[in-house]
């Protein structure tokens, strides 16, 4: 970088006009002034305001540094950090009780978000594979529900298995052609995938009744006791919650889960090492589309009416935004981002219409700034910082 | 079954939007080409420079320019303008993130595209926007198909326009630059390539192409709505990856076949599938072949 004065006044008076011309014609000649200003601004505190080398290096390492409370339990011993996640599950189960039916919706819509999140973590953060599409595969799931349920009235417990292992196998055909190539192509097949879903649901009137969806989901019931009340629905979704956090966990310290690290962080190395890198990732990708399955049957089930405008291409960001946010590769992370970001639209009701823009500034500033997330897993962590 | 002229019209029409398709994979392409990076984003710049165009075309027109000046003048504004923000997605999103691995600069360029389709939806709401001038009544009958006028148009821009970059990468300092960077970047800066600059470059370029090709479509259907760059997104890069990802006459061809191959689709099976084609296509490409039609498969680097 120069250090000549006039040539940072000039890149600086440049950057600002940039600004301006680009906004004008969008927001007009006033908003587009703001933009600008804002534009000089931000750039005359970076570069002549008292913003030492070394200021900076600390806010960065202040920014991007470790989560103090996730060091502070990893270095606890095992029974400390089993008794932990226990204990907030009891409170949660407990604070259920004195919930009002609205709350325990709420809740259990962040359940569903927590089921999915930790679905994609298993592919994004675990393997390190970016799928776009994700919740294609819980329209999968959901619509099998529905049509199953309606026609033949299948119980819910057993379209558990039969709408996860459909959506699966829509992994797998999906998986096969694509994960023998570079890692991007699957983020644009997979969203390539989530719009055709979408569309195929929309216009495939005599199966999924277009985009009137399907009415009439009968709820699940468990040993001829329906569920009716939210309350149902949330403890129904806390177990699962609970079960999928479990498995997550185990999966990331198993075997597999450190094949697929070592499959993240170098794959041919891992290719030449033995890792039979293509299987790998498969099994994730079917796996994590299994649980975007099973998600989906729990949403049908609960929303007892399900259309194509439920699976977007907005949701399947917005379960992305939930395993970045909270730390890719992490559980706990995961669990936090999607509580996190399923109850902020209740809590900032006023500024519904600018939640999506700031969803994709974070996620651009957070990749720069933070790409390990708000409770990142120590390895993750690791790596992070190593690839700087 | 359609007669035969229906079909000829069918392949007319499929080569305007075809020759869209292509001008937007060129921004995909040479993106990908020189940082291998796919860039979401490059949708949603395509639908800026419609609304650029259209905004642009309105002012011009207001100010009693006749009608072809405005056309003219409006689809240059859109491409200096929306190039701009090519240049300081770069900069801001991408240029920080070069060293950091694959999956933060995917993730950047899928959040800039949201913030980018946000903000023209907040600043311009959610209804379509008009184009100011009714351009697509002109044409002529040539056997029977009926050519407009503005199909002409399109497909003639889009050929200079493929030409000159040809052109200019092939021919000029900066180009072989571009493709210096695009074999090695740490190579190419050794013997004094301004890396950055290039890498700048190919954005800028990028960027103005996909506005033409938006201020086109948009004068072509007449409306643009905020919406409309995830679509053309896809399909384009669709295009860039069957003509072979990095590849410039792969990703024209690449374009022109399937617009013809879509709106083929659309007369035969149905309008409401036509979306469907272009991935179908996609996924076979890369099964059967995947550096695409006319790409050389490259090794992974180690």
């Amino acid at each position: 970088m120069r250090s000549a004065p006039l040539g940072t006044a000039y890149r600086v008076a440049a950057w600002t006009a940039v600004f301006y011309l680009m906004t004008l014609p969008l927001l007009g000649p006033l908003r587009a002034l703001w933009v600008a200003v804002a534009a000089f601004a931000i750039q005359a505190v970076v570069l002549f305001g008292k913003i030492s080398p070394a200021h900076r290096e600390r806010f960065l390492s202040v920014v991007g540094g470790r989560t103090h409370l996730a060091s502070w339990l990893d270095s606890r011993p095992a029974w400390f950090r089993t008794a932990v996640p226990v204990a907030i599950l009891a409170i949660v189960a407990l604070s259920g009780l004195g919930m009002s039916p609205y709350t325990l919706d709420v809740a259990t819509n962040a359940g569903i978000y927590v089921l999915l999140a930790l679905g994609l973590n298993i592919v994004v953060g675990m393997a390190g594979l970016l799928v776009l599409g994700y919740i294609a595969f819980s329209a999968v799931g959901a619509y099998t529900y529905a049509i199953l349920n309606t026609q033949m009235h299948l119980s819910f417990w057993l379209a558990l298995p039969i709408g996860g292992a459909l959506a699966a196998c829509f992994g797998l055909l999906l998986g096969l052609p694509t994960l023998r190539l570079r890692g991007d192509y699957l983020a644009i097949v997979t969203l390539g995938f989530g719009e055709i879903t979408r569309i195929t649901l929309n216009n495939w009137n005599s199966v999924t009744n277009g985009p009137n969806g399907i009415l009439g989901i009968s709820p699940p019931s468990f040993f001829g006791f329906p569920f009716t009340q939210p309350k149902h629905y949330f403890y129904l979704v806390l177990v699962m919650v609970a079960l999928t956090a479990f498995f997550s966990r185990r999966l990331e310290r198993s075997r597999l889960g450190r094949a697929w690290v070592a499959m993240r962080e170098d794959e041919t190395a891992a290719e030449s090492m033995g890792v039979p890198t293509l299987k790998l990732k498969l099994l994730a990708f079917t796996l994590s589309a299994f649980c975007g399955g099973v998600a989906g049957v729990v949403f049908a089930s609960k929303q007892l009416f399900i259309s194509p405008e439920s699976f977007n291409f907005l949701e399947s960001v917005m379960v992305l935004c939930m395993v970045v946010l909270g730390g890719m590769g992490s559980v706990p992370g995961v669990i936090l981002g999607a509580v996190l970001l399923s109850f902020l639209p209740e809590v900032l009701r006023g500024a519904a219409e600018y939640r999506l823009i700031v969803f994709g500034a974070a996620m651009v500033l957070l990749m720069q700034y933070r790409p390990q997330g708000i409770w990142p897993s120590s390895r993750r962590f690791e790596e992070f910082r190593q690839e700087k | 079954m359609i007669p035969g002229g229906a079909l000829l019209q069918q392949i007319v029409n499929g080569l305007t939007v075809g020759a869209v398709y292509a001008l937007i994979a060129l921004g995909y392409t040479m993106v990908y080409g020189i940082i291998e990076l796919i860039n979401f984003a490059h949708g949603e710049i395509y639908m800026i420079g419609a609304y650029v165009g259209t905004i642009s075309a309105g002012v011009f027109l207001a100010a009693g320019l006749p009608v072809w000046a405005s056309l003219v003048l409006a689809i240059a504004t859109a491409a200096a303008l929306t190039s701009l923000y090519g240049l300081s997605a770069e900069r801001l999103a991408y240029r920080p993130l070069r060293k950091a691995g694959r999956l933060a600069p995917l993730i950047s360029a899928l959040g800039l595209s949201i913030f980018f389709q946000q903000y023209v939806f907040l600043a311009q709401g959610a209804k379509d926007k008009v184009f100011p001038a009714a351009i697509t009544s002109g044409g002529f009958v040539l056997g029977s198909v009926r050519v407009a006028y503005i199909q002409v148009a399109i497909i003639l821009v889009a050929a200079a326009l493929m030409v000159s970059l040809q052109a200019f990468v092939g021919k000029t300092r900066m180009g072989r630059a571009m493709r210096c960077t695009a074999q090695d970047p740490v190579m190419a800066s050794l013997v004094g390539v301004p890396v950055n600059r290039v890498i700048a470059l190919t954005f800028v370029i990028g960027s103005a192409l996909a506005a033409v090709a938006g201020v086109l479509v948009v004068m072509y259907y007449g409306k643009v709505n905020y919406l409309a760059g995830y679509a053309a997104g896809l399909k384009a890069f669709t295009a860039a990856v069957l003509g072979g990802i990095g590849n410039i006459p792969g990703a024209m061809l690449g374009g022109l076949f399937l617009g013809v191959v879509e709106s083929l689709a659309a007369g035969y099976i149905g309008g409401e599938y036509k979306d469907v084609v272009a991935f179908v296509i996609l996924v076979l490409v890369l099964i059967v072949r995947p550096q695409g039609l006319l790409g050389v498969r490259v090794p992974d680097k180690i």
